[in-house]
């Protein structure tokens, strides 16, 4: 009921404000585009909508496709989705003071969740203190993970997979970064509420660290009262691009209740590596992210649950035609290509002395059409092979995609 | 010119979606995969063969679903991958019984190991002085067929006393029942048990009664048929997780029976191949075929599908003295420890693709080729293996491709 209600007065919200675009109250406040961004900045730097001299601004986005796919040669047929609807507000409270939240309607409303609900203080460019519920910084996907801002319909599987993005949790830290002619170098610094057991005990028949997802309580409270951190560092040349590096670990079981022992401390560690770059004469941006993790899974449990896992995407998007086109002022056709790869259990097994697979290659290539830098329409054609535990023959997925997403 | 190509670009993506069919992967050839149902199920049967699918394959028990505390795999498809041959990865180990008189290890966990625990529980050991054996999971596939053979046919195949001279002298495993056990008109008590068909030792009788110990000691999954944790100690229950009993519902043990009994047989390949018809004919001259019974009937069957049909699964479903190679020291039911139950051969040329690309062969995985499974046979086979050492290097080929078709 209360979801229901929250999703009626933000639509209502919303669609007002849609409804007064061309109105003189309803001014757009564009997403920055002068300045040195990173990653780290994609929360803010996004396109918003003002009301007259109201302190709040809003905004958020939509994505809806298509897909026709099989396995195997068994297809399910052709479907519609809309993954998600996120609605941002933000506010200056006070000059140095911001707030900004991010509410996502998931599977068209069947999961509603705070994504991201902070408060930044500036205490100084090279040091603010932000709280409340935050992103945590590892890899770039997981910061900046806007829809209208990719060329692909799926997000990343080893960003999504093996870092759960969105990953969210309640915590606080702080950022900074520092400019320097044309070099920025930012760092982030958080302590949140973590994973939970289900990290390795779950449906998936693997070691799988979206489960922890489900756990809305980590915004409430921390599941083994060991904080996680998160920490990134990254830095950007105006010219050549971004590289960043970040880490993310803590304890992820329940070990001790009431005073009493039930399992040793088990750690999660991740390690990931970004980096992106457009290569100016031609325009073609490159972006990619790879990751590490490592979990103390109990010997004494199964190997089906992997203690190490890896996996990375790079993209490539060509801009190919720049101009007014079908009536559309500066809007752009591009083509573009994923490749990506996951392998959720990265070690040999002790009976055999052979590698485990249990591991899905991707490669996807696709052609979008910016009719605006706020919307993009996409056609993806995906096609990846999934390996079993055991190294068996690949099942085979392929689908065409096909699907918008776009800023409001 | 450049509109031109944004309009094509869109044609593309159109004519892409109109075409989809063509750009999916195509469907394996059905000889080329042992998933499936056997044709001439009904819809409503279709219906509880995909339940069935979905509780074997996609249902994977997690702690709080009652996995364990002790356990081998998390899932029936963790053994069993693509309904065929299990890797060395879940082979069970079985322990306690050296002779015919029962096990005498039950009040220590036997007759299965649980080699593995969840998170805070240190798994089950095997007590010292316990004998014990490795078991390879076998192929789902065809279950059904064997299943409605009548006892009576299998015991025409039997000859405890070789009476016919031949070296061979099948017999079948007799089996204490579970309580959960209801006789079909087709089986036959002979002193309170019946003849096992399913299992290394032949020591379930039937699929209900495979399915209800395969969730209680490979997975330790409680169920109305089996209401107890397996023990630890011999002392069932106090063990228990916190999972309320019975952790699968009746429903689903009978949708997986099902699924198990309607599992098509395996298609054989190339059986026009002349390497392919001179290896069969190698396989009955050296003997083979005479405990890896060829063709079977089955009688009339409560499933249409099952009912009248011949089928060819290369096993008599007997025990046979396998010679001292293979003999664990370890047994089940009234079957001596080099006995075996003739392994059916159907499925066999898949094995690699459910065994993580190479073979694990023979009931615990040693031989990991066909030649060398063949090899380990001695006891009532040692006449067929020498046979066999005799052949021609293309003969043997020969052969070993008939016996890759099945």
């Amino acid at each position: 009921m209360n979801r229901t209600l929250l999703f009626f007065t933000l639509t209502a919200f919303t669609g007002t404000s849609l409804a007064q675009t061309d109105s003189s109250l309803i001014k757009r406040i564009p997403a920055d585009t002068g300045k040195l961004h990173m990653n780290m900045d994609a929360i803010y730097n996004r396109p918003f909508l003002q009301m007259d001299k109201l302190p709040v601004s809003i905004g958020g986005y939509l994505e809806a496709n298509s897909s026709y796919s099989g396995t195997d040669g068994v297809s399910e047929g052709l479907s519609f989705r809309v993954p998600r609807l996120s609605v941002f507000i933000s506010s200056t409270i006070k000059k140095r003071i911001k707030f900004l939240s991010e509410i996502e309607f998931e599977e068209g409303g069947r999961e509603i969740g705070i994504e991201f609900a902070s408060m930044d203080i500036e205490l100084h460019p090279f040091f603010n203190l932000r709280g409340g519920v935050i992103l945590n910084p590892i890899g770039a996907f997981n910061q900046n993970h806007d829809g209208p801002k990719w060329e692909f319909i799926d997000r990343p599987i080893s960003a999504t997979t093996i870092i759960p993005s969105t990953w969210s949790n309640a915590g606080f830290g702080v950022f900074g970064k520092y400019a320097y002619n044309k070099w920025v170098w930012a760092y982030e610094a958080y302590l949140t509420n973590g994973f939970d057991n289900t990290i390795i005990a779950n449906d998936k028949n693997r070691t799988w660290l979206p489960s922890s997802k489900q756990n809305t309580e980590r915004f409430d409270e921390s599941f083994n009262g060991v904080p996680l951190v998160t920490a990134k560092t990254a830095i950007r040349h105006r010219k050549i691009g971004e590289v960043g590096i970040s880490w993310m670990g803590g304890i992820y079981n329940k070990f001790m209740e009431d005073g009493l022992q039930l399992d040793a401390r088990r750690r999660v560690d991740l390690f990931a590596i970004d980096f992106n770059t457009t290569i100016s004469h031609i325009n073609t941006y490159i972006n990619g992210e790879w990751v590490w993790a490592m979990i103390d899974v109990p010997v004494t449990y199964t190997q089906q649950f992997g203690n190490k896992q890896q996996g990375g995407f790079l993209d490539i998007v060509q801009p190919i035609i720049k101009r007014k086109m079908l009536g559309w002022e500066k809007s752009t056709l591009n083509i573009a290509f994923r490749t990506e790869y996951a392998d959720y259990n990265v070690g040999i097994f002790k009976e055999t002395g052979e590698n485990i697979s249990d591991h899905i290659i991707a490669l996807v290539p696709g052609i979008s059409f910016r009719p605006s830098q706020l919307t993009v329409v996409r056609f993806n054609y995906r096609y990846h092979w999934e390996t079993d535990l055991l190294g068996n023959p690949s099942s085979r997925t392929a689908g065409i995609q096909f699907g918008f997403s776009t800023y409001f | 010119m450049k509109q031109n190509l944004v309009l094509a670009a869109l044609s593309l993506a159109i004519i892409g979606l109109i075409a989809c069919q063509k750009m999916l992967p195509k469907t394996p050839d059905n000889d080329e995969i042992l998933d499936g149902p056997v044709d001439g199920l009904s819809n409503s049967q279709n219906a509880q063969f995909l339940a069935g699918d979905i509780a074997f394959n996609d249902e994977v028990f997690s702690p709080e679903k009652g996995l364990g505390p002790y356990f081998v795999a998390t899932s029936c498809g963790s053994c069993h991958a693509g309904d065929g041959k299990g890797h060395p990865f879940t082979t069970l180990t079985r322990f306690g019984q050296s002779d015919t008189t029962g096990n005498k290890y039950l009040q220590y966990g036997a007759p299965q190991l649980q080699n593995r625990s969840i998170p805070g529980y240190a798994p089950e050991q095997i007590p010292a002085g316990a004998s014990s054996a490795k078991f390879t999971p076998p192929a789902n596939t065809g279950l059904g067929f064997l299943e409605a053979l009548t006892d009576a046919q299998i015991l025409s195949n039997a000859d405890p006393n070789d009476n016919n001279g031949d070296g061979i002298s099948g017999v079948p495993n007799y089996i204490a029942p579970p309580s959960f056990f209801t006789p079909k008109w087709y089986h036959q008590s002979v002193g309170g048990k019946y003849i096992g068909r399913f299992g290394k030792k032949a020591a379930a009788i039937d699929l209900l009664h495979q399915t209800v110990n395969a969730y209680n000691q490979d997975m330790g999954i409680t169920s109305e048929y089996s209401p107890y944790e397996p023990g630890i100690n011999g002392i069932e229950g106090i063990y228990a997780d916190n999972v309320s009993e019975p952790e699968v519902e009746s429903s689903n043990v009978l949708n997986v029976v099902f699924y198990l009994r309607t599992l098509k047989a395996p298609v054989q390949r190339n059986q026009a191949d002349a390497a392919v018809i001179a290896g069969k004919q190698l396989f009955i001259n050296t003997g083979c075929a005479n405990c890896h019974v060829q063709q079977w009937t089955t009688p009339f069957s409560d499933i249409g599908a099952l009912s009248n049909k011949t089928f060819y699964p290369y096993t008599d479903l007997l025990l046979h003295d396998m010679g001292s190679d293979l003999d664990d020291n370890y047994t089940e039911g009234v079957a001596k420890t080099s006995e075996w139950r003739t392994p059916p051969l159907w499925g066999l040329g898949l094995s690699k693709n459910s065994q993580g690309g190479k073979y694990f062969l023979l009931h615990d995985g040693r031989a990991t080729s066909i030649d060398e499974a063949i090899k380990y046979h001695d006891g009532e086979a040692k006449k067929s293996k020498d046979l066999y050492n005799q052949l021609s290097e293309a003969e043997k080929q020969n052969l070993i491709k008939f016996l890759e078709s099945l």
